[in-house]
């Protein structure tokens, strides 16, 4: 196996493992702290967190398929989610998701060619009364025109 | 009747509202101390349940008696734990993300106090990964209090020990449910557990447990500190058991969305206009009154409870805006106070696309443990799309009522309700404007959900 978590990582993961009366516990947290690493959660990785934490192979991918922020497969440099639940909406939230379409140039669920950007939709975020609102990486963006979108995804496809 | 409060909300303004010092100078961290330093458990358990603290994450259930349901004493082989809910993933719901953004400290006083009624000596606070500054919020609070030695073996040097940790889901709104939530903190698949067992016999890790929202567990401090009564009777449905002030949050078509603090007994009326700042564009179709899963209320609805001795009795005749947002007081109307987070539609939105967005919801979030939810959630948004595509007949309202009839007990956890209620609701209370979207395809409605000029200028 050639995946290792980087120094500062490893000594997380023992932190993490600390909080819970057994290993099984870490499995969500483990999980995330690998994707934070390598963007994705390959099979490798699947194997090697099963390794660590004394479980199956078999729990950890069932565990990993069920959540959706798990990314099974590789994804852009950014994150882009546009919550389309009612409040957002109620609120433009479809007429936001296009204007993201077309200036990105990919549909839902696709990555920019330059591989800067990937876009999604979301479940509602807890946002509701900022709507419409997207999520970019770890950070909500409420209250949003297209103008602010405009700006918020050509900061993205630049870096 | 609109009363503003400020109990969990004094600091939301202030830059640093969130820090200790913060915290401490409005009196924070006093109750842990005193209950740590030398409450009984019962004299605990009492003043709570005296505080009719209704459960803040939907289902309403009294706080106090909870936590009475844990095994008493404690067995040493057998160690308990406190689990915070703050998944907040119901549609609609943003209020505890305030809480932990905002006045984390409160979170974790109340789970000192928590775990000292229980009889645990650790909280695990699951929060949904999306929520990085709340987490960021809620660690940095746990450091802060275990720097002054309010966590850790020795709390306010009393030998009770307490250790707070928070947990994150990976995005699933199933893993709100109680049950699914205790799988998820196991490090295993979201996926509701049968009942019996509950979770004061075996809960996380098999052992007694008590999962409460976040914001349930945040208020205990302020009810303390004013003592369970004089709390409960804060609320004007002190009568009904249902106590103190709680967040009330409002969303969708309303000039000034927000979450607002107030005593329990607000009405919608005054939820929508007072602090929600009105209907915009248009005039109040409809309104969902605690998160998605509560079913829809039109403007128009009036009061029919004819008995005295319904809850509603005093509002008989009077129209459903008027009604106090109370647990008991919602579920007599048919529907639920839920999150206490309402969703309000304009006359410009269009019922039917509403539901089909709601439904997509539900058949996505579906976990699929159950034939009955998994199939029926699906089959509910197949006949949703086909009536937005202008391809149903009426007959398949009737079609959707009997899917959603048959979602209804047979499920292992209480999402396939959440499914099924408010898609009844809709049907119900919608049934002519159904029929004729689906006569006219569509024509007959503003086939819209976003007010006409939401993006001024701009192509929509
Ligand atoms: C599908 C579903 C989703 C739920 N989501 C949440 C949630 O996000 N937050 C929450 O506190 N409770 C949620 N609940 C309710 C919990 O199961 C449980 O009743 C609650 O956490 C208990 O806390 P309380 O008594 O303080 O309200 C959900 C229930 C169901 C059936
Ligand atoms: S509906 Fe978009 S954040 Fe809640």
């Amino acid at each position: 196996m050639t995946f290792a978590l980087t120094p500062e990582r490893e000594s997380h993961l023992a932190e993490i493992l600390s909080r819970y009366p057994n290993r099984m516990a870490a499995t969500i947290p483990v999980l995330h702290l690998c994707q934070e690493q390598n963007g994705w959660v390959s099979e490798e990785i699947m194997e090697w967190v099963a390794h660590r934490l004394g479980i199956s192979a078999a729990h950890v991918k069932g565990v990993a398929t069920f959540y959706t922020l798990f990314n099974k497969e590789p994804v852009g440099r950014h994150q882009v989610w546009v919550c389309r639940t009612l409040s957002c909406a109620l609120n433009g939230a479809d007429a936001l998701l296009h204007h993201c379409e077309k200036r990105l140039g990919v549909h839902v669920g696709g990555t920019t060619k330059d591989g800067s950007v990937t876009l999604r939709t979301a479940e509602c975020l807890a946002a509701c009364g900022q709507a419409p609102m997207m999520q970019v990486d770890r950070d909500y963006h409420e209250n949003l025109t297209l103008a602010d979108v405009d700006t918020i995804l050509d900061r993205l496809t630049r870096s | 009747m609109l009363r503003q409060t400020k109990y969990l909300s004094s600091r939301y303004n202030e830059p640093d509202g969130w820090s200790l010092s913060a915290y401490e100078r409005d009196g924070g961290y006093k109750q842990a101390k005193r209950v740590l330093g030398g409450m009984t458990r019962d004299a605990l358990i009492e003043d709570m349940k005296a505080a009719n603290i209704r459960g803040r994450g939907g289902a309403g259930f009294a706080m106090g008696v909870k936590w009475s349901f844990m095994p008493w004493p404690p067995k040493p082989e057998k160690p308990h734990y406190l689990v915070i809910n703050a998944d907040e993933g119901e549609p609609g719901t943003f209020k505890d993300r305030t809480i932990m953004e905002k006045n984390p400290h409160s979170v974790v006083e109340g789970c000192i106090i928590g775990c000292y009624g229980i009889g645990a000596h650790t909280a695990y606070i699951y929060v949904r990964d999306e929520l990085h500054l709340s987490k960021e919020r809620l660690w940095g609070a746990i450091n802060e209090a275990k720097a002054k030695g309010y966590l850790g073996k020795n709390p306010f040097g009393s030998d009770y020990a307490v250790e707070v940790f928070v947990h994150t889901g990976a995005g699933a709104y199933i893993c709100g449910e109680e049950t699914a939530l205790l799988n998820s903190l196991e490090g295993k698949r979201g996926e509701p557990r049968l009942k019996p067992p509950f979770p004061a016999q075996a809960g996380a890790f098999g052992m007694p447990s008590t999962v409460n929202n976040l914001e349930t567990i945040a208020i205990v401090p302020t009810a303390l500190e004013m003592g369970g009564d004089a709390f409960s009777k804060l609320s004007e449905l002190h009568n009904l058991k249902d106590g103190g002030s709680r967040l009330f949050g409002v969303s969708g078509h309303v000039n000034t969305p927000g979450v607002f603090e107030a005593c329990v007994g607000l009405t919608l009326r005054e939820l929508i206009y007072d602090l929600g700042g009105g209907v915009k564009g248009g005039k109040l179709l409809a309104v969902i009154p605690g998160g998605s899963s509560c079913p829809i209320l039109r403007a128009d609805d009036l009061v029919s409870a004819p008995n005295e001795k319904s809850p509603l009795f005093p509002w008989n005749g009077k129209s459903v805006l008027d009604v106090p947002l109370g647990v008991d007081t919602f579920r007599a109307l048919g529907t639920m106070l839920g999150t206490c987070c309402a969703i309000v539609l304009s006359d410009q939105a269009c019922p039917v696309l509403a539901m089909h967005n709601l439904m997509r919801f539900y058949r996505h979030e579906s976990c699929g443990q159950c034939t009955p939810c998994r199939e029926g959630s699906a089959w509910i948004f197949r006949i949703m799309d086909r009536i937005v595509a202008g391809q149903a007949s009426i007959e398949e309202l009737d079609r959707l009522s009997e899917i959603a009839d048959n979602i209804m007990g047979n499920t292992i956890c209480a999402f396939g309700e959440g499914t099924a209620m408010p898609a009844l609701g809709f049907l119900k209370k919608f049934r002519r404007e159904f029929e004729q979207y689906i006569l006219t395809r569509g024509k007959s409605s503003p086939n819209r959900l976003t007010l006409p000029g939401h993006f001024a200028g701009a192509a929509e």
